[in-house]
């Protein structure tokens, strides 16, 4: 649930920051940059307070990979939008983030443990979102990652 | 020459964005849950004790000291060798980082994705 909720939030804040980038693609037209600008920057923010919204209760090396599918998306807007031609290459970049992407998502999104000697390579981790103790955002669950095996979020 | 300045220049940017992605996510760790934290007092004590939090505050800074490294490099390199080089090293270094500093667990499932990524961004922004 919660990585659901965090996953509509970072594509949210992915498809603003995709839109930045547009801008900044149309940037030549300087006549119109200074709206554009000041949108951009709105979306940048609000892009960064999701990002640290997203950062205060998953790991960093699970936010990043999430946040690269802003390029993937910023590829598919140029495609579709702007009608750009996209190369068989970057098509395998997409490919290969969205591979990432799926491979960080089907993890545990926090290490439970700060001095992390958890038991390495449990290929069909569960997905359970650990219960906070929201004050110091801290894990109560001693090891969350012991429940049932193969559970979807 | 001007190679050894370009590439000095994306290590500078790789390093203060790594220094800053791991200082922001410290800072939010010691925040704590935004969303439980704004439903338990307010949007405003979440907004105080981010922008109150130290680390929170020298992250950006080294977030701006690696947008400034970026204009740099792009000065001496081409974009097609500073983005993709500079965006996907970030993922690496990131990945050690907080393997490092944040004691996260960075398992084998995670070294995965950020290889995959790194090169995919790398192809991407090439």
């Amino acid at each position: 649930m919660f990585a659901a909720a965090g996953d509509s939030m970072l594509s949210h804040g992915m498809k603003q920051t995709g839109s930045i980038s547009l801008n900044h693609l149309q940037g030549v037209i300087y006549a119109v940059l200074n709206p554009w600008v000041a949108i951009g920057i709105l979306l940048l923010l609000a892009f960064f307070s999701t990002y640290m919204t997203a950062l205060s209760w998953a790991d960093l090396t699970y936010v990043l990979p999430a946040t690269s599918l802003g390029y993937v998306m910023l590829a598919l807007v140029a495609r579709f939008v702007l009608h750009e031609h996209v190369s068989p290459l970057r098509w395998l970049g997409i490919a290969l983030i969205t591979g990432g992407v799926g491979f960080v998502a089907g993890g545990p999104e926090l290490t439970k443990h700060p001095h992390g000697d958890a038991p390495v390579g449990n290929p069909c981790a569960v997905t359970a979102s650990p219960p906070f103790d929201s004050a110091q955002g801290k894990l109560l669950a001693k090891d969350a990652r012991n429940g049932a095996p193969g559970v979807e979020v | 020459m001007k190679g050894i300045y370009t590439w000095s220049a994306i290590l500078a940017i790789v390093f203060a964005s790594v220094i800053g992605d791991v200082l922001l996510a410290r800072a939010m760790k010691q925040v704590g849950d935004v969303g439980a934290l704004r439903r338990r007092s307010g949007l405003g004590t979440v907004i105080r004790r981010t922008l109150g939090n130290p680390n929170f505050l020298f992250g950006v800074a080294a977030m701006a000291v690696a947008f400034f490294s970026l204009l740099f490099a792009l000065s001496w390199g081409d974009v097609s060798l500073v983005a993709p080089a500079a965006a996907s090293l970030t993922f690496i270094g990131n990945a050690v980082a907080a393997r490092i500093f944040l004691h996260e667990r960075v398992d084998r499932r995670r070294w995965i994705a950020a290889g995959l990524v790194a090169a995919g961004v790398a192809l991407l922004a090439g």
